[in-house]
């Protein structure tokens, strides 16, 4: 053995024997410093002849590689192995809870909105609002209920001490018809009385004096309204049959129109859906004729009077259309199961946590509400 | 409207059974409410004979009865009522059989220590009548019918259906135009009216009419020598079927011949008249008491019957109480009027009284029927009551005119969706009572008032062919791409609501009326209902917070440690109607937990926090908002604020609720909260889609801190903008990161240390730059009378 691969086995061997990085850096500085052993060894070269040099040239330079990667790969494995021995103090039980963010949640009646307004948005209805504090006149008079008709009576109207420039009690709208005679009439007038196509849905609250397990004094409603011409029944049967199959989310729905009245539709048609029974579960969808299965009353609807058309400033002789109006808390509970109408507005955070909805169910069409 | 299938049948030829009938009414526009027949509950029931009677051993007014029904051993009977003797037949339910009368199951028993097996039954515990003085007793014609069913022997098998009239349909508020409706619906044919000329002796009643507006008509006749007592069985249970009460025969009479033709009649006791009658209009506070015996006060709008002595019947509406037929009675006068449907209709608004002839009248009965009503009257009174009947006396004219619409039957399709043949269209309308005039000009039947328009027409056609006919067809689908369909206002509205939702909020909706004393606290309402529903719905709320309150306390007592809870709707001011979010946070903030030991409570920040977020969802400039003071009364006067855009522009208002607005409304712990008012905030104008090119700073930003000792007063927000002003493009932004008082500080003093961020735009910055500007951000600061810490 020679010299230097006994010296070059010396340093290897202290450097597997070293303790820490200060013994690690002695090791270094005796044989790589600049006065180091193997640094003073490398001097040698300058003085030897070229045959010698290129003898123990790649011997001594071989053996200042090896000491120096030596001297890393131990320094390298002390510092993982202190790492290491760190970390190992830095356990932490995971099984202990993280931090909880609280969670909201979207109201049903908000979310059948939103809902309502993606369906009809694809059959291009835009979205309509109105005061909820009405007159005479837009709430019956302008809909074809003058003050002495009977379907008055059946609106268990709330009234307000204040009076409107015609003398008459203002009240609370009770239903969402109102929004129709706003909008032909502003249609009406921005038009000059020309007209102009209108697609519209109105959701919103409605009111009326009438309280017991099935009513509440304040609902939902969301009114429809198509003005255009060559408009007729058909098309009403074809958007209702559309809506609803798919708020529904199903193609199997069957629908029923009735013949009715309403004093600002002629035709008018009460619409029934078709239900069964699934899991023990009414269902809207299925076959109404089978077991258990039936019909229900869902909506009201009809082709816009003359009259109401009239009464907004437009010719009812060019323009025609249909209307239709719908409980907003029913179709909630007829689509999500709940079976208490008079929980909808109690706030409860149990009943919010249980048929509330995540902020980000933002109904969609490809998330399944496109008609 | 109810009626029985055999009442029905009295004007219908038909062979459609039950079903057909009731499925047909519902297509037809007359929708079945409810088939109810009153021998089903009555099925158990049969004909029995008391084969014996004798004393109960152990009570005085009991009897032991042996009672055959036809089994082949006669049942022993523990029987109470007085009526009960031996021979006797009445009506027995044997052991398990339900009495409707008295809701409950027979079950054998023992009655004071002896045997009971079934029951016989008085009229009320069979729900047949009031009668329960003693048990049902048959003649003794019905011995043959010993052991067969009571409902079968007394013919009760009748079902009877109930319909729901729309307003509109006056002719269907009679058995006669249902129908009509139906034969229409070729469910069977219309059996002629048997309407016979009665021969008439004698001059007709003295009748005027003073008032023509309120009743433009008035005709009727008397009869003379009736003798009055109960009306016939078929009467009585046709009566019945419709949910009347017969009362005797000159009563039932008029009560018929309205539900039967819908035709409302009256009948004065012509002893209790003192001359005349005459069609008025009643006095301003002239006074009336009516059949129901409730006394009314009538004015100058309302039409009164009277005579010289006085009024005697609300005109159309009902009849007094002093001028009724009793027994005694035995010359009586018809009266058959027009009323104005419009008179009658705010005559009843205003009185609050509705009858079968209001409703009837108001929706304007066949104008052209005065002289059959009449006729059928006089007719059934002399059939019941006998009589002879005077000539009819008509003052008067009710508005018969008839109106021609022109159809073309081609509008069928074009409204109605449903291509209908002309020939059908014509048979339909021939059918319902139009007459189809030469180039369709269509003649409307007296008795449909509500015909008014081709539209009209058009329904009357497809109700009959059937609106399951109508094809569906697709709306046209508008050319070119989907536009949005949701206002700028509606989606900052959607938006913030989801926002809301996402922060760890619960939506809720809560009523729009509160009570007067929650709206107190926030400024009362301008908005109160003058007929609320109760005292607790009755004031439009001026503000979300009540509601909301109200919400969380009833949350807290049902044990909620952590309540969030937000609502989106209006508040009520006097001019108009205001988009508004409003939220709570009360209880734990945060639960107690391993972290950070103790729970933590809300407070104004966190109420600040989600304000912000909130605004920015919905759009809101949230970076140019600006704290003010001002939140309201109902807030901590020390704890609240508002962010405005402008003094003047308040877009929301937030803090802890005033300790004493939470205790009125019954929540005893600390609530923060706040309203947003969606319609204060700018709606953001959309210019395309394109954005502008991203450049971002060349040089990076550098902060530099700056710590503070000001007045413990001085508002950290006036510091920052001071700071802010030393360079308004150099400082990009300037934060507060931290806040303490102590007595390393000073008395009455605080330290703020502020952060600065600088963003070099064309050249780092020198030392001199920098120097430069602190100095000027220390001089700003020193003008609010702050030092710079050392």
């Amino acid at each position: 053995m020679s010299d230097i691969e006994a010296v070059r086995n010396k340093y290897l061997e202290q450097i597997g024997a070293a303790a820490d990085g200060d013994a690690l850096e002695e090791i270094r500085v005796a044989a790589l410093g600049k006065k180091g052993e193997i640094s003073l060894l490398l001097k040698t070269l300058g003085k030897m002849t070229p045959e010698e040099r290129q003898e123990q040239g790649p011997k001594i330079n071989g053996a200042r590689q090896a000491v120096a990667d030596a001297l890393a790969a131990r320094k390298k494995a002390m510092e993982t192995a202190a790492l290491d021995a760190k970390l190992a103090t830095e356990k932490l039980d995971l099984t202990l809870p993280a931090p909880a963010a609280p969670t909201g949640s979207i109201h049903p009646v908000s979310q059948v909105m939103d809902e309502l307004a993606e369906i009809f948005a694809d059959l291009g209805f835009s979205v309509a609002t109105g005061p909820e504090i009405e007159d005479d006149w837009h709430n019956f008079t302008a809909l074809n209920i003058p003050e002495t008709h009977p379907a008055r009576a059946m609106h268990d109207t709330f009234y307000f001490p204040q009076t409107d420039d015609d003398g008459m009690a203002k009240l609370l709208r009770t239903h969402t018809s109102p929004v129709q005679i706003r909008t032909m009439m502003d249609v009406a007038k921005q038009t000059d009385g020309a007209g102009e196509p209108i697609y519209l849905i109105a959701p919103g609250r409605t009111y009326r004096s009438d309280s017991d397990a099935t009513h509440t004094p304040m609902f939902h409603q969301v009114e429809g309204l198509v003005i255009d011409k060559n408009i007729h029944m058909g098309h009403l049967k074809w958007t209702l049959e559309t809506f609803v199959r798919a708020f529904f989310e199903r193609d199997d729905i069957e629908l029923r129109l009735r013949p009715s009245y309403f004093p600002f539709t002629e035709p008018s048609a009460e619409v029934d859906v078709g239900f069964s029974v699934e899991k023990g579960r009414r269902i809207i969808g299925g076959d109404p004729r089978g077991d258990n299965g039936g019909w229900m009353e869902i909506l009201g609807s009809g082709m816009v009077h003359p009259n109401v058309i009239r009464n907004c400033g437009l010719d009812p002789d060019v323009w025609q259309g249909f209307a239709f109006g719908c409980g907003i808390d029913r179709l909630a509970m007829l689509k999500y199961g709940m079976d208490d109408l008079r929980a909808f507005f109690d706030g409860d955070l149990r009943w919010a946590d249980h048929y509330g909805f995540d902020a980000l169910d933002v109904p969609t069409l490809s998330g399944g509400v496109g008609a | 409207m109810k009626f029985s299938l055999s009442w029905l049948k009295a004007h219908l030829d038909t062979d459609a059974n039950l079903t057909d009938i009731t499925d047909k009414l519902t297509d037809i526009g007359l929708e079945l409410e409810g088939i109810e027949n009153p021998a089903d509950a009555l099925r158990p029931f049969r004909v029995a004979r008391v084969i014996e009677a004798g004393p109960h051993p152990n009570a005085d007014k009991l009897q032991l009865l042996k009672v055959d029904d036809g089994a082949a051993e006669p049942w022993q009977v523990v029987c109470g009522a007085p009526n009960a003797k031996a021979g006797m037949i009445g009506v027995f339910g044997p052991p398990g059989t339900y009495i409707p009368g008295s809701d409950f199951t027979l079950k054998p028993a023992k009655i004071r220590d002896v045997e009971s097996f079934g029951m016989m039954c008085s009229a009320r515990e069979l729900e047949l009548g009031e009668d329960h003085d003693g048990i049902i007793e048959l003649p003794e014609s019905a011995a043959s019918e010993v052991g067969a069913s009571y409902a079968d022997y007394a013919k009760l098998d009748d079902p009877v259906i109930d319909v729901a009239i729309t307003p509109n349909r006056q002719d269907c508020m009679g058995v006669r135009g249902i129908a009509r409706d139906l034969a229409a619906a070729s469910l069977g044919t219309l059996k002629p009216m048997d309407i016979t000329n009665i021969a008439r002796n004698g001059a007709g009643p003295d009748i005027a009419i003073d008032d023509p507006e309120g009743c433009p008509a008035f005709y009727g006749c008397t009869v003379s020598g009736v003798t009055n007592g109960a009306s016939p069985d078929w009467m009585q249970a046709r009566l019945k079927s419709a949910g009347q009460k017969p009362i005797s025969a000159l009563v039932d009479i008029t009560n018929y011949v309205t539900l039967d033709q819908g035709r409302p009649l009256h009948v004065y006791d012509v002893a209790k008249l003192q001359g005349g009658l005459v069609a008025r209009k009643a006095h301003a506070g002239e006074k009336l008491v009516a059949l129901n015996d409730k006394e009314y006060v009538l004015d100058e709008t309302m039409t009164v019957i009277a005579d010289q002595a006085g009024a005697h019947g609300i005109g159309g509406i009902m009849g007094g109480a002093a001028n009724g037929t009793d027994q005694n009675t035995t010359d009586v006068l018809i009266e058959c009027a027009y009323f104005d449907p419009a008179h009658i209709a705010r005559t009843g608004q205003k009185l609050m009284l509705t009858s079968d002839a209001r409703q009837r009248f108001e929706r304007g009965v066949d104008p052209a029927f005065l002289d059959d009503g009449v006729e059928i009257a006089t007719a059934l009174v002399q059939a019941l009551c006998g009589g002879n009947a005077s000539a009819i006396t008509r003052v008067g004219e009710a508005p018969t005119e008839q109106r021609v619409i022109a159809y073309h039957p081609r509008q069928c399709a074009a409204l109605g969706g449903l291509d209908v043949d002309p020939d059908r269209q014509q048979g339909i309308l021939k059918a319902l009572g139009f007459v189809v005039g030469d180039d369709w000009q269509i003649t409307v039947p007296t008795w449909r008032r509500d015909v008014t328009g081709w539209q009209d027409l058009v329904e009357e056609v497809i109700r009959i062919e059937g609106l399951d006919k109508i094809p569906s067809t697709p709306l046209p689908r508008k050319p070119g791409v989907a536009k949005p369909t949701a206002s700028p206002g509606q989606l900052a509205e959607r938006k913030a609501r989801r926002a809301a939702a996402a922060r760890g909020m619960n939506e809720v909706v809560n009523w729009s009326f509160i009570s007067e004393k929650e709206a107190a606290p926030f400024g009362g309402g301008t908005w109160s209902l003058a007929n609320p529903i109760s005292e607790d719905l009755k004031v439009m709320r001026p503000s979300l917070l009540p509601g909301l309150i109200a919400a969380v306390q009833r949350n807290a007592a049902r044990g909620a440690s952590s309540i969030r809870l937000f609502e989106v709707g209006r508040r009520y001011l006097e001019s108009s109607e205001h988009p508004t979010i409003g939220l709570i946070l009360a209880g734990e903030k945060v639960a107690r937990n391993w972290q950070s030991g103790a729970a933590t409570k809300f407070d104004a920040y966190d109420a600040k926090a989600e304000v912000i977020a909130i605004l920015d969802a919905a759009g809101a400039p949230v970076d140019k908002l600006m704290d003010f003071a001002e939140a309201g009364d109902h807030y901590h006067p020390g704890q609240s604020g508002t962010l405005r855009l402008g003094p003047k522009k308040i877009l929301a208002a937030y803090g802890v609720l005033h300790p004493s607005t939470t205790k009125a409304m019954g929540f005893k712990g600390t609530a923060v909260a706040a309203e947003i008012f969606l319609d204060a905030i700018p709606l953001k104008k959309k210019s395309g889609h394109m954005r502008d090119a991203f450049a971002p700073p060349a040089l990076q930003a550098v902060t530099r801190d700056f710590a503070f000792i000001v007045d413990a007063d001085l508002a950290a927000g006036d510091l920052v903008r001071a700071v802010k002003g030393a360079d308004k493009k150099l400082i990009t932004d300037a934060r507060i990161f931290d806040m303490f008082e102590g007595p390393s500080v000073g008395e009455g003093k605080k330290s703020l240390a502020v952060e600065i961020t600088l963003q070099p735009l064309e050249a780092s910055l020198t030392e001199e730059n920098l120097k430069a500007l602190t100095d000027k951000v220390v001089a700003n600061a020193a003008k609010l009378g702050a030092e710079l810490r050392n």
